[in-house]
């Protein structure tokens, strides 16, 4: 049996306070998004030594946007290493370390090379406990940035959480502030099972509020960002912070907002979700991914069929339209919903108050 | 050397005990009856999953997993059964999964394609052609990072060599050194497809050497031969050597799903069949073990016995093991039910 060198459940804490940590960020400790991934790696990697990290540069002078920056230095090259670039092959290789004891972290630059990686992600990984009746399990982290802007195009910056959220087995978290960040791969390392992180590679610079000690964020346990009472804005990721600059707009307008952030994709917070429309009636979604069959037509099922009586408007949803990502910069800007447009949603959803 | 059939044995092998031997044979002959077993019940379709059946290709589970411990892991395919039998799987536990039974090792919820015994280090099979391939790689770089003498091996078709997974794995494990044996049963057809219509050259066991792994190619139907070449295989990814390919080459007796001889279909001849059929793993050992003195009728007779009233317990355990719960069809998804 492997050792297991740290006693997880006296060292996590669970996460009690809700809401949003801004409000005592300006007395608390302030670190890059980055930064909080880079700590919660390295005091991992020192506490239990079953965890190692692979990834195509997890070892090179960018480290990951910093995340995993010179860890194979601290750690050892055995248990930070860079990849070939197989990531089918890989994926499967981090599942078979995972069965014999270890606790593997993938990590890919961008989203869209885990497409060459979904035999292995969707056959094997999500299959490999219910497959063989619990006989056996895949603690695996999947880790990668979404790209955005500069030209980044067709194959450098999909949202492709829609096609993982369709995939029994798997677990998807998308975090949004650092504070979450740390805790939710605290949760992924700790989980017993394959879970897939997507990072956005814009929030990575961000700064906020994280204590240094270790604690875990329960999946499937959204918070509200801001309360209002007018509509609600769900949604997860870099859309959050536009939906708090839109909030935060509508506010000056008499329009009262409540901006959800769902922190984790699988498993959904649903009750946070209907609570919230039930007392606004009116729900906006917000996602980064495209439209037609993925994040946000889930959710929008989900309140249509637990929720429905609840509103007071058709449901109205943000996301990507569906075509590739253009590079240039003109379309590209008018592919990404904004700030803006989530206020110009949002006042047709509730009207204008003032 | 001797010969019988088509198969030659060295009289007197000074590197293999008699006790081995007979061992060998055992092993395979438990899988095949238990093949026969399958296949014969197989019609009354209270099996309800496609089997797989290795007929024919008994000598190369047989001869590997001779080598290996209980601490050791075995992925497989979905022709895995002679694979899980001969690495210590439980057979009740098979059948039952065969059976659709709560008792099933995978608790009916991968039927014949996907079966496991961990108890046994037998840790799983997929049904996507060269799916376990990495995956036993990994299990290598596992045992690496841990520190454990452990290998992995992998079974594989002629058909995974098709397949890109296969290529970046075994670059990883050169990479890495990692203790993984690839073993690859050439049986010459992917369902229905020739290895001839899919591949440019005959030449499987060569196709490693460009990252630098030793490859080599052996009798998948002598057992001794096996045997031996998986013995150094695996002595040499136990000593930190690294990585092997070994080409076994063999044949599939049946279909490649379901029972009965399937030359009716027209990709294969009778003539061939036949051929191969006449060099039976099992039936060519048995004439040499006579020939040498190891084995009487007698003792066959009897280890046939033990074997079938085995085999039976496992299936009468099997039929009167509880069907799953409709209420449990959620179960399992995650481990810890989170």
């Amino acid at each position: 049996m492997a050792k297991i060198s740290f006693d997880w459940d006296s060292k996590s804490i669970e996460r009690e306070e809700s809401g949003f940590e801004h409000a005592v960020e300006q007395k608390k400790r302030k670190i890059s998004y980055a930064a909080a991934l880079y700590e919660t790696f390295d005091e991992l990697l020192r506490l239990d030594e079953r965890i190692f990290i692979m990834g195509q540069g997890a070892d090179d002078p960018f480290g990951m946007f910093g995340a995993t920056l010179n860890l194979h230095k601290k750690h050892g090259a055995k248990r930070v290493f860079d990849t070939p670039l197989s990531e089918e092959g890989l994926t499967g290789i981090a599942i078979g370390a995972a069965l014999a004891g270890r606790r593997p972290i993938y990590m890919h630059n961008r989203p869209d090379f885990l497409l060459c990686a979904m035999n292995q992600l969707v056959n094997h990984a999500s299959k490999w406990s219910y497959m063989f009746g619990g006989k056996t399990n895949v603690p695996l982290v999947i880790w990668a940035a979404i790209g955005r802007g500069w030209g980044s195009g067709a194959q450098h910056s999909q949202s492709l959480q829609g096609l993982f959220m369709h995939i029994p087995g798997l677990k998807l978290v998308m975090p949004s502030t650092p504070y979450d960040a740390k805790g939710l791969l605290v949760s992924s390392v700790l989980d017993e099972n394959p879970v897939i992180i997507l990072e956005h590679r814009w929030l990575l610079k961000h700064t906020g509020y994280a204590p240094d000690n270790l604690y875990s964020i329960p999946f499937g346990k959204g918070v509200i960002r801001k309360s209002g009472r007018d509509l609600t804005i769900v949604g997860a990721s870099y859309m959050i912070i536009e939906a708090q600059r839109a909030a935060e707009e509508l506010e000056k307008k008499g329009v009262s907002v409540e901006v959800i952030d769902l922190r984790s994709l699988k498993p959904l917070d649903e009750e946070l979700i209907l609570s919230s429309v039930k007392k606004t009636g009116r729900l906006l979604i917000v996602d980064t991914g495209w439209k037609t069959g993925g994040v946000s037509a889930e959710i929008a099922a989900v309140v249509a069929e637990k929720g429905l009586n609840y509103l007071k408007e058709p449901i109205k949803r943000l996301s990507s339209p569906d075509v590739p990502t253009p590079a240039g910069y003109v379309l590209e800007k008018k592919f990404y919903p904004e700030a803006n447009e989530i206020i110009k949603a949002a006042t047709e959803l509730a009207g204008e108050k003032s | 050397m001797e010969k019988y059939n088509s198969i030659q044995f060295e009289s007197n092998p000074r590197d293999i005990t008699s006790h081995v031997l007979i061992d060998l044979y055992k092993t395979m002959l438990r899988i095949r009856r238990v093949q026969l077993k399958i296949e014969a019940e197989y019609p009354k379709d209270e099996m309800k999953t496609p089997v797989h059946l290795c007929l024919g290709q008994e000598a190369i589970p047989a001869g590997v997993c001779a080598h290996l411990e209980k601490e050791d892991y075995v992925f497989s395919n979905y022709r895995g059964h002679g694979h899980y039998l001969a690495k210590g799987g439980n057979l009740k536990a098979l059948i039952a999964e065969l059976y659709g039974r709560t008792t099933g090792c995978s608790g009916s919820r991968g039927g014949s394609m996907h079966i496991i015994d961990t108890s046994a280090g037998f840790l799983g099979t997929s049904s996507i052609v060269a799916g376990s391939i990495p995956i036993a790689t990994g299990a290598a770089l596992g045992f690496l990072l841990e520190g454990r003498a452990n290998v992995s091996c992998v079974f594989f078709g002629d058909g995974a060599v098709d397949e890109g997974v296969l290529y970046e794995s075994i670059n990883f494990a050169m990479l890495k050194k990692l203790p993984v044996i690839y073993i690859c049963e050439n049986n010459f057809y992917a369902v229905c497809s020739a290895q001839k219509n899919r591949q440019a050259l005959d030449n499987i066991h060569q196709r490693f050497a460009g990252c630098g792994i030793p490859g080599y190619r052996a009798d998948g139907n002598n057992v001794v031969e096996v045997w031996r070449t998986a013995k150094e295989a695996i002595e040499n990814a136990r000593n930190g050597g690294g990585p092997s390919l070994i080409e076994f080459r063999t044949y599939r007796w049946r279909g490649h799903s379901g029972g009965d001889n399937d030359v009716s279909l027209g990709y294969r001849t009778q003539e061939e069949l036949d051929e191969w059929m006449n060099k039976c793993p099992l039936k060519n050992f048995e004439q040499f073990l006579r020939a040498e003195n190891l084995i009487t009728e007698e003792e066959i007779r009897d280890m046939e016995i033990a074997i079938d009233r085995e085999i039976e317990e496992a299936f009468t355990f099997a039929q009167a093991s509880p069907l799953p719960d409709e209420k449990d069809l959620l179960k399992h998804l995650y481990k810890d039910g989170k």
